[in-house]
C-alpha cells in the first residue's frame, strides 16, 4: 500500500540522514526519485524551492513527495516517517545524555560518518551536476550550446555570490531572473 | 501560560522563520530557547548542538525534540516537534496543489533554468562547510574519497555505504584506543 511505501521510505531517509538537507540528495534520489515519486530535475528544483520555504529540507521534502504521491495523507505519512527517527532517537539519547556525551562507542562511529557526510554531498554535487549539464537544450550537449554556457555562466556567478555569503533565498530569485530573460531574449 | 504550550508556539515560530535547513535554526533556537525563555543555559546550547549533529535525523527535528523534552520531558519534546514542522507542512501542502499548473509554464521553466546552477553551487557551499567541520586526520580523509567513489563510480548502496562508515570509524577507534594512540 502506498502509504506504508511512504512511511518506510521516508523512515530509512530520517534514520540515514546525517550532516544536513544536502546529503539527504543521495537517500532521497535512492528512495524517491527510485521510486519514481519525483524525477531527478524535480528533487533539484524542489531543493530550491525548499531552500525558499520555511522548515527544514526533510520535513519540506516528505510533505511535498507525500501529497503528490498519496494526498494529504501521504504528505503526513511521509512527514511522521522522515521524524520518526530523529524523534524516538533523541528522546533516549536526552535521557542518557552523559553516557550518550562521553561514550567511546558514539565518538567512533562519528570519527566515520562526519568524513562520509563530506563524500555523500560530494555525490550530491556529482549527479546534480550530471544531471543539471547532461540534459541541457532537450539532448544536446554540445559546447555551442547556449544553455551549457548559460549554466556554467551561472553556476559561476552563483558560487562566487554564495561564498560570500549572500543568503540563499537572493542567490536562487537572481538566477531565476536571470533565467526568465535569458530564456525569453534567446528563444530557448 | 501553560509551559508546554509556550513551547509548541516557540516552536511553530522558529519553524516559520527558519529558511534554509537546521543549521540556520540553531540561532534562533538560541535566542528563543536561552535568551528569551531561559529554559536552557547558554553552555547546554553546544551539547544541543553537537548532539542534533550527532544523531541522525533532520538537525531542526533533533534540536527541537532534544529542547521539548529537556523543557517538557515527552509532551514538551512532542508539541516542540510539532510545532516546528507545521508550518513547513502547511506551507507546502499549498505549494504542492498549485506548482504542477506553475511548473509548466514557460516562465517558471525557464526560473529554473537558472536556479538550478544556483542549487549546484548552494551545494559546492555546502560541502565546504562540511569539509571545514570535518576533523582532519589520514582515516577522514580516506572515508571521505572511499565513499564518494562507492557510491559514484562503484554504485554502491547509499544506505549500505553510510553503515560501512559507522563501523569502520567504530572499529578503528577501538583499535587505535586499544593502541593508545589519539583519535581524532
Amino acid at each position: 500500500m502506498i502509504l506504508l511505501k511512504l512511511f518506510w521510505a521516508f523512515l530509512k531517509i530520517g534514520l540515514f540522514t546525517f550532516g544536513g538537507g544536502y546529503a539527504m540528495i543521495p537517500l532521497i534520489n535512492a528512495e524517491v526519485v527510485g521510486a519514481g515519486w519525483l524525477s531527478e530535475e524535480g528533487l533539484i528544483d524542489f531543493v530550491a524551492v525548499s531552500e525558499s520555504s520555511p522548515g527544514p529540507f526533510a520535513v519540506n521534502i516528505a510533505t511535498f513527495v507525500g501529497i503528490r504521491t498519496a494526498g494529504i495523507l501521504g504528505g503526513v505519512t511521509a512527514t511522521l516517517g522522515v521524524a520518526f527517527p530523529s524523534f524516538i532517537i533523541i528522546l533516549i539519547v536526552a535521557r542518557f545524555y552523559e553516557a550518550f556525551k562521553s561514550s567511546r562507542t558514539v565518538q567512533g562511529i562519528m570519527t566515520g560518518l562526519r568524513p562520509c557526510v563530506v563524500g555523500m554531498i560530494a555525490y550530491a554535487f556529482h549527479t546534480v551536476a550530471v544531471t543539471l549539464f547532461s540534459n541541457l537544450g532537450h539532448g544536446m550537449t554540445t559546447v555551442t550550446n547556449i544553455e551549457f554556457w548559460f549554466a556554467a555562466v551561472i553556476f559561476a556567478v552563483s558560487l562566487i555570490l554564495v561564498l560570500k555569503k549572500v543568503p540563499p533565498i537572493a542567490v536562487i530569485v537572481l538566477c531565476a531572473l536571470a533565467g526568465i530573460i535569458v530564456g525569453y531574449v534567446f528563444g530557448i | 501560560m501553560n509551559r508546554n504550550l509556550k513551547l509548541f508556539l516557540t516552536f511553530l515560530k522558529i519553524g516559520a522563520f527558519t529558511f534554509g535547513g537546521g543549521y540556520a535554526m540553531i540561532p534562533l533556537i538560541e535566542r528563543e530557547a536561552v535568551d528569551k525563555n531561559k529554559w536552557i543555559a547558554k553552555e547546554d546550547m553546544l551539547d544541543i548542538t553537537a548532539i542534533s549533529e550527532s544523531t541522525p535525523g533532520p538537525i531542526a527535528i533533533n534540536s527541537a525534540t532534544f529542547v521539548g523534552y529537556r523543557v517538557g520531558g515527552f509532551w514538551g519534546a512532542f508539541l516542540a516537534t510539532l510545532g516546528v514542522c507545521l508550518p513547513a507542512f502547511l506551507f507546502i501542502s499549498v505549494i504542492s496543489f498549485i506548482y504542477d499548473s506553475f511548473y509548466e509554464t514557460r516562465i517558471v521553466r525557464y526560473a529554473f533554468m537558472g536556479v538550478r546552477a544556483a542549487v549546484l553551487a548552494l551545494i559546492v557551499k555546502a560541502l565546504v562547510s562540511m569539509y571545514i567541520a570535518c576533523p582532519k586526520s589520514l582515516l577522514s580523509y580516506i572515508i571521505m574519497i572511499l565513499s564518494y567513489f562507492a557510491v559514484a563510480f562503484l554504485k554502491l548502496n547509499v544506505f549500505i555505504t553510510i553503515l560501512a562508515c559507522a563501523v569502520i570509524g567504530l572499529v578503528y577507534s577501538l583499535i587505535a584506543g586499544r593502541r593508545g594512540h589519539d583519535i581524532t
